[in-house]
């Protein structure tokens, strides 16, 4: 958090933007005080959702350096195994193998792409995960077909009127978003201790200050990024579930994964809060933007806003809201 | 024992400086033009020229473009697929409201124009470093991909927002037949090659290099990082946009937004990776592996006469793409066009060990 002191007027005068942004649609004559609390509200939802992706990347990337493209098939990977295990076996024993199955793909990561590729370049590694990508893409669908498949474990679907008195009509909030946002602000702070209160967690935030020094003071290395990828192939599980349930588990799941990347940056690669504010700040900024701007622009501008807003926030903030500084020395 | 350069002397600056101080790489490439230009359009089949050759040639020229960036400057993009859009998009414009304009004028304004957009979408790369911009160039890539579907003007008002090139017709005569559009891509891209290499050899190209290998010290020696990095992101932009155009015009003729889309930027980075970082040569070589592979991939069970649904061999198409991308990585980080100057080195000391 020290970053967000250091520059507090720089912040102070985005936070303020970011605010009027907000607000601004209720200046409009026609725009309805209802309908703009549930869009904010869907907003802050979707945007958690964001975060639980974006969270999985920013791990693997504190951990080990690497921007990890294919954190999108790993949600596809654990939706569709989950999905098929399902089918043969009750939900409880279906999720146990289906994360072992996301332990057994960390680990086989481990083995044969990062440890022969260790001390390579940025761009290196980046390009391997996008070989990663294609790869459980591919093996996905081989193993587990290509259809549709519908994922119910007992969300409720129907939306949920509160407020009914105050307003007329009231304000319509999806439970099953709710559910989410609560299961997914429940994983947060859950890794939030683990990180803060474990002796893997310390480890875990050694490894990603400096590999070396951590390798020095006897951290197994090896382990640790075997941990890692565990941990985001769980937070691909979770996201993968939640957001199967809502989409159905198909293809396009693993196109979430380009709606974390905006979130990312904009929260800072190496920061966890950073995932989690920048989250919200993107969620909110596209179902304001799909409301309230979409309809002025042609419409379908929820696949570039959330980049733009992000690369808006960029150049005053080149590490984004909540990244380590980066001090350039000769 | 063929390959060595003892006894040719240099005596001047300019013998000094040449393209190939070493006459045996010289005469190698004359022999590949030679062959390009006067043996290939007899040997090859029309399948050969369609499906690989000229595709082949188009992604080659973008991905010296990319390489430019990514390799010689250092500033990853992943909005390529976007600056061919507007390099295709630009061109239709130009030859459907100015029917009279000579094609290459059209080609060569239409890289002009994504050299302007790159440049607005480059201008970040001052403040924005690394993954940062990596993802932020995504911005373009997005933005594009939209502003050429929804805003009708670009498109000519087509109600389906595909468009389809008119006929390609250079000082009057119509190019139609697969040899040649073989051979005017073969021509431009041989050119813009050229053009290319000299760039990056030259005080520009270097000034790239030390900005890619660290900005910092590159500043403090005196280069200027607004000029060096605008001028990547231009030079970049325009091999793109030139690219997009023949893509569109020469390979596709009639196409989509979707041809432009971000797994285009993701091939055209594979490309430049698996060629080789800061090679010329290794765009050409990545080029023709990502073109060749899907391809193998493809037909590989029809000649082994495995029954597979087309469903199958798509996906395990995926998996094989994906698993040679991370061999490659493992094997040789350093591209393609590393193995070949490895290769170069063991030549001229053969048939001595050392």
């Amino acid at each position: 958090m020290h970053n967000l002191f250091q520059q507090k007027w720089m912040t102070g005068v985005l936070l303020a933007l970011l605010a009027a942004g907000v607000v601004a649609p209720l200046l409009a004559a026609d725009t309805r005080l209802p309908q703009w609390i549930e869009v904010v509200l869907g907003g802050l939802m979707s945007g958690v959702l964001y975060s639980l992706v974006a969270l999985g990347l920013v791990l693997i990337f504190k951990a080990s350096g690497v921007f990890n493209f294919a954190q999108g098939a790993m949600v596809l990977f654990a939706a569709l195994s989950l999905v098929r295990l399902m089918e043969k076996m009750p939900f409880a024993l279906a999720l146990a193998f289906t994360l072992a199955i996301m332990v057994a793909v960390a680990w086989l990561i481990e083995r044969v792409v990062l440890r022969p590729l260790v001390n390579q370049e940025g761009i290196v590694l980046f390009m391997a995960t996008l070989g990663i990508a294609y790869f459980l893409d591919g093996l996905g669908q081989t193993i587990w077909g290509s259809d549709i498949y519908t994922l119910d474990i007992g969300m409720p679907k129907e939306p949920k009127i509160l407020l009914g008195s105050v307003f007329e009509g009231g304000i319509l909030v999806g439970m099953e978003d709710v559910i989410a946002a609560l299961i997914s602000a429940t994983l947060v702070a859950a890794l939030a201790l683990f990180f803060q209160k474990t002796g893997t967690g310390r480890a875990l935030r050694a490894v990603a200050d400096d590999h070396q020094a951590a390798q020095s003071v006897g951290i197994p290395l090896n382990r640790i990024w075997v941990i890692v990828w565990s941990v985001s192939g769980l937070v691909a599980l979770v996201a993968g579930i939640i957001w199967g349930s809502k989409l159905g588990v198909q293809f396009s799941l693993q196109l979430v994964a380009l709606k974390a990347l905006p979130v990312v940056i904009l929260g800072g690669f190496t920061s966890i809060p950073g995932a989690i504010i920048g989250g919200l700040i993107i969620g909110l900024g596209e179902k304001l933007s799909e409301v309230y701007l979409g309809p002025l622009l042609g419409g379908g501008i929820e696949n570039w806003f959330a980049y733009v807003l992000a690369l808006v926030f960029l150049l005053f903030r080149p590490e984004g809201l909540f990244g380590e500084r980066h001090i350039d020395r000769v | 024992m063929i390959y060595r350069e003892a006894g040719q002397y240099k005596t001047s600056y300019e013998s000094d400086q040449q393209l190939f101080p070493i006459r045996q790489d010289k005469v190698f490439v004359l022999l590949v033009l030679a062959f390009a230009f006067g043996a290939v359009p007899y040997l090859a089949s029309e399948y050969l020229f369609r499906a690989i050759l000229v595709p082949f040639l188009i992604l080659a020229l973008a991905a010296i473009g990319l390489n430019i960036l990514v390799g010689f400057c250092g500033q990853v993009s992943l909005g390529t697929g976007g600056f061919m859009a507007v390099g295709a998009y630009a061109a239709y414009n130009l030859a459907t409201r100015l029917p009279d304009l000579n094609l290459l004028v059209v080609f060569l304004l239409a890289g002009a124009a994504s050299t302007i957009v790159g440049v607005l979408f480059g201008l970040p790369s001052l403040r924005i470093k690394g993954f940062y911009l990596a993802v932020a160039t995504l911005a373009a890539q997005f933005f594009l991909d939209w502003a050429f579907a929804r805003i009708g003007w670009f498109t000519n008002y087509a109600p389906s927002g595909s468009v389809t090139a008119p006929a390609i017709t250079l000082f009057g005569h119509t190019i139609d037949s697969p040899v040649e559009k073989y051979l005017l891509v073969l021509a431009i891209v041989c050119v813009f090659a050229l053009v290319a290499r000299n760039l990056t050899r030259g005080a520009i190209g270097r000034s790239w290099m030390a900005m890619r290998d660290m900005d910092v010290a590159a500043e403090v020696i005196g280069i200027r990082p607004l000029y060096a990095k605008v001028t990547a992101f231009a030079v970049s932009s325009f091999f793109v946009g030139l690219a997009g155009a023949l893509w569109a015009f020469v390979y596709l003729g009639a196409w989509e937004p979707l041809a432009f889309d971000v797994n285009r930027s993701f091939q055209l980075l594979f490309m430049v990776i698996i060629g080789g970082l800061g090679s010329i040569l290794g765009s050409f070589l990545g080029a023709a592996f990502i073109v060749i592979l899907p391809l193998v991939l493809n037909q590989l069970p029809g000649w082994l006469g495995i029954p597979l649904s087309t469903a199958m061999i798509s996906h395990i198409e995926f998996m094989i793409f994906g698993a040679l991308i991370i061999f490659f990585l493992i094997v040789e980080p350093h591209g393609l066009a590393r193995l070949w100057a490895v290769g170069k080195e063991k030549l001229r000391l053969w048939p001595f060990p050392h």
